[in-house]
């Protein structure tokens, strides 16, 4: 159990996906403006990453390793993940209009997060057991919406600030993205 | 013929990915610790984004528009599993250094963005010139901010030691956070010459 718990922390803070390991930027980027759009991606992002997450290892553990196909792993993913975004949309769409309203226009672009398929991978290329991997996907979504919410209010309250012009748009984003991980650099000692 | 040589050109300044074409900023942070991985991160997407570049173009009168983003993934993650094996075989201590940021080399917008956003519309002389100019202004752009980031942070370049022996390495720069300032700060540059394009 504290296994579990020391994994979640550390994909949480320690080893946060977006900050540590570099996954996921363009949303980073791309939805942080408001804070509405940052959650309805950070929801998304949970949804279909902990979906995502225990299918692929599924078929990776049952199909590729056991036929010995693991040099297709990049391509099944990616079409894994592509189908299953679709399938969650269209299910969304008839089943619950109102989930689907939140997080509608987001989920299309879920396919090219590589937040999504970097965690899959990572999941399959650390040998994790299928307990390791829900917790892994669910923890780095957290991770993931953490750092999207917190960046969110960052820039919702930077919009009213006096930025100098060149640093206007992505370039203070990035700085400030710097200086969220320089923070999260400070659970170091904790995992 | 002057066609050709301005889509080739944009790639290199006037929309040089990921400076001013702003996407694709996974592998540009996470891989930009030494200037060997960046030239490889580099050659690797050109490879992909001049080749899938090729066969989306020429295949564009048959791909129905509604299933093109489907097709365009698995022929980019076609030739993403070819540097993939090549590079296991040929160069596994790069291979080893860029871990899984080969294979998200399939979900790096800029492919995916050139595909839909030129391939699809162009032919395949304009989009090989296309590819060409964006996979190496990637590049350039990737060298760029390695040698700055393994200049201060190791006090090397290409692995060559350049800044003597009294030079004490500004560690930040090769750790996650120095990769973000150092980017927003090239941004930052690059503002002055004209506003980027936003996302």
């Amino acid at each position: 159990m504290s296994d579990y718990l020391l994994m979640a922390v550390s994909a949480i803070f320690v080893n946060n996906v977006l900050l540590a390991l570099y996954l996921g930027n363009c949303p980073f980027v791309g939805t942080t403006k408001k804070m509405d759009t940052a959650v309805g991606m950070a929801g998304g992002v949970l949804f279909v990453l902990v979906l995502a997450g225990l299918i692929t290892w599924v078929i990776d553990v049952t199909l590729l390793r056991g036929f010995d196909l693991i040099y297709l792993r990049t391509i099944v993913f990616i079409l894994v993940i592509a189908a299953l975004v679709q399938f969650v949309e269209t299910f969304l769409k008839k089943m619950v209009p109102p989930l689907y309203k939140g997080l509608g226009i987001f989920l299309p672009l879920i396919t090219t997060n590589c937040a999504i398929f970097g965690v899959c991978i990572i999941n399959v290329r650390k040998d994790f057991n299928f307990m390791e991997t829900l917790v892994f996907s669910v923890t780095s979504a957290i991770g993931f919406g953490l750092a999207l919410v917190i960046m969110a209010g960052l820039r919702e309250r930077m919009a009213t600030a006096r930025i100098p012009k060149i640093l206007e748009g992505t370039a203070i984003t990035m700085i400030t993205a710097g200086f969220m991980a320089l923070a999260f650099f400070g659970f170091m000692g904790m995992a | 013929m002057n066609n050709i040589v301005k889509e080739f050109t944009k790639g290199l300044w006037a929309e040089i990915p990921p400076f001013r074409f702003v996407l694709g900023l996974c592998p540009t942070l996470a891989v930009t610790k030494t200037v060997e991985t960046g030239i490889g991160m580099g050659l690797m997407l050109t490879f992909v984004l001049v080749f899938s570049n090729i066969l989306i173009s020429s295949l564009r009168k048959v791909i129905p528009p509604s299933v093109r983003i489907a097709c365009f993934i698995v022929v980019i993650a076609t030739f993403v599993v070819i540097v993939e094996l090549v590079s296991q075989a040929y160069t596994y201590g790069l291979y080893q250094k860029l871990g899984i940021f080969i294979p998200l080399i399939v979900v790096n917008c800029i492919v995916l963005g050139r595909a839909e956003a030129f391939a699809f519309k162009n032919g395949v002389v304009a989009s090989i010139a296309d590819g060409l100019g964006m996979g190496l202004g990637f590049t350039i752009s990737l060298t760029v901010l390695a040698g700055i980031r393994e200049l201060f942070g190791a006090g090397t370049l290409y692995g060559i030691d350049v800044m003597g022996s009294s030079f004490q390495p500004f560690a930040f720069m090769v750790s996650a956070p120095g990769a973000f300032v150092c980017l927003g700060l090239i941004l930052c540059v690059m503002n002055m010459f004209g506003k980027a394009q936003d996302m």
